[in-house]
């Protein structure tokens, strides 16, 4: 795959005519400009998100099945087949650059392209998903004549252990090593006869995801070498600040320029921190007030926090010096604070408008001894947790939802599941940014009062 | 124990044991005991040992890898629960010598790894030398106290003729999966040593599975999903049971159930054990007719085997007529049957590549029994209690009537140990190393063949 700058498409003469899913088994041979090689990573990341996004909230294959469909549509479609084709192997091998460099980033790109190939797989129809198995180059044979009638009563057996009521043992069905098909086996969904497992055609796709899944592990050991050795350091002026970017995108609003629905003014900050702030930043705001101080990385969470709601900084400063004077003083608050705060809107220095925090990123943080900032989801204990969200208004009920989602790591549907139980309305875009919850919470809020008589 | 200790044993002549003849009989296992058994070479079979676990790459021929056994990881749990894992050996000699002077209360056997355990912090853990398990038996662990919710014999650590039953059942179903469904050949049943048994499947392509595939071994074979929470612990559902399920079912479990198991434990002679069984069926209505039945049952002259049998072709009977009510009453008796039989393995154990596991020979340290084979098509005549214990082969030392210490077929080797030694050689050793040599010759052959080709034009 060559990167280009200029302008002009050039037509991909190496598309595959027939699999509308391609395997992404050798790199394809095409040009593709450097704007392209980052957006269509990007539109596919989306989809990798959602796909991401769904497991968690435990979709079955159907809802999945679904899920996937929409997901490509709104972000890999195009009216051009052949431009869609070249965008979906295009971002894939992208994206492979970016998720090889890491086990953990191995990982997850490996289960979330797995699972986009397996519903994709479903979605195609029967003489489709044959031409993809027949691309994978797998050697088996449909079982036929004598061996298929000596098999029969078995395999209806098969069929009805699997609560179908008359077994309509299907006209094909391939002799596969057992090992290719463990989630088959596992589940006694086929019969195994000498080491061999007869696969029905409508279960071909344990058999393909397999294959898949094997192939993009191995391939991705691959590129990680060939990234480590030659490519990062070859393209560390054009690709490689693009590929190390994308592993850690937040791909939704930043929040840098805040809305109509967000400004706030000095005098209703406390009232809009208790009924319209997330978690986090309630604890933030509540221990400033509470010991007029905050460590470094607390003001920053919950500084560009505010100004993503839309705290003006004329009042920011106002608020920051009315809490820190009462401990260390109006001198030491201008000398060492009032800069960064100016800092953080741009007005200092190198002058960059520096965006809120999303959630990623305060997952991520490392609080020490002292601070309070981080997500209380991940970086509380389990009790002061529950004492929080018991002030926030939780039931007791509403907790355990909460509280179960923090066991199984997922910290941002705790903060979606907290924010549902606060609001009593469900959100099912979930909460990837404080700001996003402030918005959110707003909209709600705004929605309940009638407007004021003019 | 110290260098002086040591050497202080070895010196013992075997004339110098009488000293510890007749040992009360409970005592079977003792330390000094351990040390004559890994002391003297005829006892546990080192070089047996050795020829399994080196599958033929300890031969001549220039496809052997002379490596392959010091790949392999062993673990020694020693007196006093200290315990030494990564332990690896060049060859049956430095193992040999390793046992000899740790003397182990337990030996391990792990996976063939990457490179040699010994220097595995030589090499980084990212990259292409990543010490990695490359090898390993599929290997399956039965242990009698997961049944203890469906046995009243014993319970715990104990077994008797009247539950070990239990475990012949499980050998029978499990060992006839393997070889009629997976088409496994080389399959060692092993004798734990106290209440169990272990499974060792040897062939390459089981040795070369991967952990999902492990995984879906275990899982396939999996029925029982017990806990205190669930009262129906069996759950099969749909319209027929799966072949292997029927075919276990019917060529071992229901003649199970229906003799041997109701003759020694009785499942329905009192109400606390019939209780247990109307729990499991998912209809309240039944569970009070059948109630009915036997609560007032006049205090009769039957046995309790005999109140039993009867009480089982009433529950048979008002199931058949009724199961048509719920879906989850249509295979109601066979659930039954599966929750008292069927095999309840370790899934755990047999999941994970580098999952140790107990070597055979070793000796138990609370019973003193050696973890003898147990032959899978005769596992009817096994009796666990009747396994040769440590006490047993000091004192058959001590009288002169030793094992041979030799490889040959002798039949007058009439010892305690040889007649478990011999079964080992003749129905697993021999046959694997044949094919474990075919083996290694044809993939040689074709590697050659392979660059060969390559040069030519």
């Amino acid at each position: 795959m060559e990167v280009i700058r200029s302008q002009k498409r050039t037509p991909s003469n190496d598309t595959v005519s027939n699999p509308k899913i391609p395997l992404y088994l050798t790199a394809p041979q095409m040009e593709v400009r450097l704007e392209e090689f980052e957006l269509f990573a990007i539109d596919r990341l989306r989809v990798l998100k959602g796909v991401s996004d769904g497991l968690a909230r435990g979709r079955n294959p159907k809802e999945m099945d679904d899920l996937v469909d929409t997901l490509w549509k709104e972000h890999m479609r195009d009216p051009d087949a052949s431009v869609m084709l070249n965008k979906d192997i295009i971002s894939h091998f992208v994206l492979r650059l970016v998720y090889c460099r890491s086990d953990e980033l191995k990982k997850w790109f490996l289960s979330m392209e797995t699972a986009l190939f397996r519903h994709r797989f479903r979605l195609q129809n029967f003489e489709a998903q044959r031409a993809i198995v027949g691309e994978f180059g797998l050697p088996y044979k449909a079982v036929t004549g004598a061996e298929l009638e000596g098999l029969k009563e078995r395999l209806g057996q098969v069929v009805r252990s699997l609560g179908q009521i008359s077994p309509t043992v299907e006209a094909v069905y391939y002799k596969v090593p057992f090992e290719e098909v463990p989630d088959l086996v596992a589940s006694r969904r086929v019969l195994i006869q000498k080491g061999f497992a007869f696969v029905a055609g409508s279960q071909l796709v344990s058999l393909v995801v397999t294959q898949f899944r094997s192939h993009i592990s191995k391939a991705l050991i691959l590129t990680n070498r060939k990234w480590t050795t030659t490519i990062r350091e070859r393209e560390k002026d054009r690709l490689t600040p693009i590929v190390e970017a994308l592993s850690t995108s937040y791909l939704g609003p930043d929040y840098s320029q805040s809305t109509e629905y967000a400004e706030i003014s000095l005098k209703d900050i406390d009232q809009v921190a208790k009924s319209s702030f997330p978690l986090c930043m309630r604890h933030l705001f509540e221990k400033v007030r509470e010991d007029h101080h905050l460590k470094h990385g607390g003001r920053m969470q919950l500084g560009l926090f505010l100004k993503g709601v839309g705290l003006k900084l004329d009042d920011a400063l106002a608020f920051w010096r009315a809490e820190f004077t009462k401990k260390v003083g109006s001198e030491r608050f201008d000398k060492e604070y009032a800069y960064s705060i100016r800092h953080n809107y741009g007005k200092e220095g190198k002058r960059t408008d520096y965006t809120p925090y999303a959630c990623q990123k305060i997952i991520l943080s490392a609080p020490g001894a002292g601070d309070h900032h981080g997500c209380p989801y991940r970086h509380f204990s389990e009790d002061n947790l529950r004492a929080a969200l018991g002030r926030m208004g939780l039931s007791s009920r509403g907790m355990e939802g909460v509280m179960d989602q923090v066991r199984n790591k997922h910290y941002q549907l705790a903060c979606t599941m907290t924010f549902e139980a606060v609001y009593g309305t469900s959100c099912d875009a979930g909460i990837n940014h404080p700001n996003q919850y402030f918005e959110e919470s707003q909209k709600i809020l705004k929605s309940k009062t009638p407007p004021a008589p003019v | 124990m110290t260098r002086e200790e040591i050497e202080s044993r070895e010196d013992e002549s075997m004339m110098d044991a009488p000293q510890m003849n007749n040992p009360k009989p409970e005592e079977f296992f003792n330390v000094n005991y351990l040390r004559i058994y890994y002391g003297k070479s005829n006892l546990f079979p080192y070089s047996d040992i050795h020829k399994w676990l080196s599958y033929g790459h300890d031969g001549k021929h220039p496809g052997c890898d002379e490596y392959y056994f010091g790949r392999r990881e062993f673990s020694f749990t020693l007196e006093n629960d200290v315990y030494l894992r990564y332990k690896s050996f060049k060859n049956a000699s430095s193992m040999e010598d390793a046992i000899k002077s740790h003397f182990p209360y337990k030996i391990d056997i792990g996976a063939v790894y990457s490179v040699d355990p010994d220097k595995r912090h030589a090499y980084s853990q990212t990259g292409t030398n990543v010490f990695t398990p490359v090898e390993r038996e599929l290997v399956f662990d039965i242990d009698i106290t997961d049944y203890d919710d469906v046995r009243y014999c014993c319970s715990g650590a104990d077994v008797c003729s009247k539950c070990w039953p239990l475990m012949t059942v499980a050998i029978k179903v499990i060992h006839t999966s393997l070889t009629e469904d997976f088409g496994f050949k080389h399959i060692l049943w092993v004798f734990s040593g106290r209440r169990g048994v272990h499974c060792w499947v040897c062939d390459p392509k089981a040795r070369r599975m991967t952990n999902e595939q492990r995984s879906a071994v275990a899982e396939y074979f999996r029925v029982y999903k017990g806990n205190e929470n669930n009262a129906r612990k069996v759950a099969l559902m749909g319209y027929s049971l799966h072949p292997f399920l029927a075919r276990s079912y019917v060529d071992y479990l229901k003649g199970f159930f229906e003799g041997e198991l109701q003759a020694t434990q009785s499942i329905f002679s009192t109400k606390d054990k019939y209780e247990k069984i109307l729990a499991m069926i998912s209809d309240e209505d039944i569970q009070s007719e059948l109630r009915g039945k036997w609560e007032n049952s006049a205090r009769s002259s039957l046995s309790e085997e005999a109140i039993s049998l009867v009480r089982w072709e009433q529950l048979k009977n008002t199931l058949q007529s009724k199961k048509h009510k719920a879906p989850t009453l249509r295979m109601c008796v066979e659930e039954i049957v599966f929750t008292f039989t069927y095999p309840r393995i370790d899934l755990e154990v047999s999941k994970q590549m580098n999952h140790l596991l107990k070597a055979p020979f070793c000796v138990h340290p609370k019973t003193g029994r050696v973890c003898v084979p147990i032959d899978p098509n005769n596992c009817d005549d096994f009796d666990p209690l009747a396994v040769p214990t440590l006490s047993q082969l000091i004192e058959e030392i001590n009288s002169g009537g030793s094992r041979m210490d030799v490889d040959d077929d002798d039949d007058s080797d009439t010892s305690l140990l040889g007649k478990s030694i011999k079964f080992f050689r003749s129905s697993f050793l021999e046959p694997l190393l044949k094919s474990c040599k075919e083996e290694i010759e044809s993939s040689y052959k074709t590697k050659i063949g392979k660059s060969k080709d390559s040069l030519s034009w």
